[in-house]
């Protein structure tokens, strides 16, 4: 958390992500518009799926960003618990919709997906169901935040369950997986493997990299609302 | 000149976002008694509690014999007795073992009958000792938990309005008993609005920002 | 250690005072239990199927229930306070109104869920093996459920918030626990499951005590 710790005034922060949102904007929507021009004309349907193969472009790398943003919310409530960083609580407040908001469209995709895939839109799988789960717990993280008449309060109360949550994540995780497979022995198909091919990888890893720069985007734009808000509440206090 | 034994200085507290106070410092030599006055929201209660650990202070030092106290905070929190503005007495306990819970939970033996029925005495209640505290009134609660401070044999007393509720018999046990801990070296702060009414008391009065 | 035994017992002297709250809590667990026969049909061997899974959610939801008031009640009346001040680690006094309400509610619970279990129709072996997953599963509940009643302390809208904290915590408990009596039926290894449910518990005994501390600190600022 190095360069969080250069950051950690909201000030110095405001005036950084004032300078750098303009251009992270434009490259995020050139970045999209090139990514759907791969993920949806360029690259070729599965030979099985057809073109709901597509759905995948977008699926997998919400669930990547959705795991990767409540990492970020263990990091940034270690960060506000032992070194009491100011922006941190502020930047928690901010990515943890954002986080949810992949997990969601992470698990819509995912009913969108099993549809055509499985006949259900709904089946009890492994990653699925772990997904879900993980999207209860920013659930959880959001709504605690926010119950507090302090905010303060809501944000360290939220950091606590953000680091007890990044430790259990691996354990509902592998609890889990084993529920699934005592319960559902392998009906279901496996994605990716060892044998994706480049045609199907590319586009891939483009998306993932465009919607981790969005989400990045959205981190910063909400994080300087919050940054607003905060003032505007101690201001109000005051008066 | 007299060594100060709790010395607080350049305390600064926030709550909300907003300073509470800041470059707050005293000393208290043995026997001493600070009484900390000021208009409601000023601060009294959060620099009580921050004496108590309760509240992290954004900067300064609490020195205890010239340690600072957060360095050790168990053998800190072991020399102060507490009443904050609630009473901290389980209402379907009696007032006994009220007082009992309280001592083991600082880590002491249960004391003995005839210990506690002496701190009962000092404000009257050796009669209501087996009673229930849920059956008790406003002012014998406000008793019951200075029973409990008196019995802790702490001595720092951080007191938050100790006088709340109290009829003027029980002051005047209250300033008995203070007197007494202040005599045998002991020390104590009480946030309030009233006097104190005790001789060679010291005054910190907070200001209360527009 | 004196301070911990203490806060132990006058948890449970208190609960001992106002045995009525604990009976609430057991005799939710039975409604709701029943209620699901009553739901799906008194079908056997249906029920005997989810008998396991029925009884461990309906455990959950009365350890949860009873939860909200453990930080509660001491934060009202100021006993938080001395908590806070006391002379030694907050995670041991943290631990010990854990375990004073595992005492009360979890072991109860697992006393009781066999009984139950006989309305569902289980054999014998499987009743035990119930009331043992119970055992060793409620004092996760009890640890996670803590951390929760604490976080939400002073919060508004506590009790529902508690539950959306502490239930997806409480999964693999759950998963474990409903496992290890449903692998007696389906051939399972039954060791191993309650092997993983005491290792659930050490994590959650390992890591919730300091969790709770910290937000029983933050609640007294």
């Amino acid at each position: 958390m190095a360069d969080l710790h250069f950051l950690a005034s909201p000030a110095r922060f405001r005036r950084l992500s004032q300078r750098v949102l303009p251009s992270l904007a434009l490259a995020t929507v050139l970045m999209l518009a090139f990514g759907l021009y791969l993920a949806l004309i360029q690259s070729p349907p599965d030979y099985q799926q057809g073109d709901t193969v597509r759905i995948m472009f977008v699926h997998v790398p919400s669930a990547w960003l959705a795991m990767a943003g409540y990492g970020l919310l263990a990091a940034l409530g270690a960060s506000l618990l032992i070194w009491r960083h100011p922006l941190a609580a502020l930047m928690a407040r901010a990515s943890a919709p954002v986080g949810a908001g992949f997990c969601a469209v992470c698990l819509l995709t995912g009913a969108l997906w099993g549809r055509p895939m499985w006949g259900a839109y709904w089946v009890w799988d492994a990653r699925l169901t772990s997904m879900l789960l993980l999207f209860f717990l920013y659930l959880g993280h959001i709504a605690l935040s926010r119950a507090y008449d302090e905010p303060e309060r809501g944000d360290r109360a939220a950091a606590i369950l953000a680091l007890v949550g990044v430790i259990n994540l691996p354990i509902i995780k592998f609890s889990v997986d084993w529920w699934n497979t005592l319960h559902q022995p392998a009906s279901v198909a496996r994605l990716g493997g060892p044998s994706i091919h480049p045609s199907i990888l590319v586009p891939l890893l483009w998306m993932a990299a465009t919607l981790f720069l969005l989400f990045v985007l959205l981190v910063l734009l909400r994080t300087d609302t919050e940054i607003d808000r905060r003032r505007l509440e101690n201001a109000e206090v005051q008066s | 000149m007299v060594p100060f034994l709790l010395e607080v200085s350049d305390l600064a507290c926030r709550r909300g976002g907003r300073p509470v106070f800041e470059h707050m410092s005293f000393g208290l030599a043995a026997g001493e008694l600070l009484a900390l006055t000021g208009r409601n929201g000023s601060g009294k209660t959060t620099l009580l509690r921050a004496l108590a650990l309760l509240v992290r202070p954004v900067a300064g030092t609490i020195r205890w014999q010239g340690k600072d106290v957060a360095a050790d905070p168990e053998a800190w929190r072991g020399r102060l007795a507490w009443l904050g503005h609630l009473e901290g007495l389980k209402g379907d306990l009696t007032v006994a073992e009220n007082l009992e819970v309280a001592e083991r939970l600082r880590g002491r033996t249960v004391p003995d009958r005839v210990r506690l029925l002496a701190a009962l005495a000092t404000f009257d209640l050796s009669a209501l000792a087996d009673r229930p505290v849920r059956t008790l009134s406003a002012g014998q609660r406000r008793r019951a938990a200075l029973a409990r401070v008196v019995l802790s044999d702490a001595p720092v007393w951080l007191l938050d309005e100790p006088l709340n509720a109290l009829d003027a018999p029980a002051q005047a046990g209250f300033r008995a008993a203070l007197g007494k801990h202040l005599a045998a070296g002991g020390l104590a702060v009480a946030a309030t609005h009233a006097e104190l009414g005790l001789a060679g008391a010291r005054a910190l009065t907070l200001g209360s920002r527009e | 250690m004196s301070g911990f035994a203490g806060l132990v017992a006058r948890d449970l002297r208190l609960v001992w005072r106002r045995p009525g709250d604990v009976a609430v809590v057991l005799a939710f667990f039975v409604v709701a239990t029943i209620l699901f026969p009553l739901g799906i049909g008194p079908e056997a061997n249906v029920l005997a199927r989810i008998a396991a899974g029925v009884l461990w959610c309906a455990a959950l939801f009365a350890a949860l229930l009873s939860l909200d008031r453990l930080f509660a009640a001491d934060h009202e009346d100021g006993t938080l306070d001395l908590l806070l001040l006391a002379p030694w680690p907050l995670e041991l006094a943290a631990l010990a109104k854990c375990c004073a309400h595992w005492i009360v509610t979890g072991l109860p619970l697992a006393a009781l869920a066999p009984v139950l279990g006989v309305t569902f129709g289980l054999e014998p072996r499987v009743l035990w093996a119930l009331a043992a997953t119970l055992l060793v599963g409620t004092p996760t509940l009890s640890l996670i459920g803590g951390l929760a009643a604490a976080l939400t302390l002073g919060a508004r809208k506590s009790g529902a918030l508690l539950a959306l904290l502490a239930l997806p915590l409480c999964v693999p408990t759950l998963i474990f626990g409903a496992g290890a009596v449903e692998s007696l039926a389906t051939g399972g290894d039954f060791g191993a499951h309650i092997a993983i449910l005491a290792a659930l518990a050490l994590v959650a005994l390992a890591t919730t005590p300091w969790a709770i501390a910290a937000a029983l600190r933050q609640a007294g600022e």
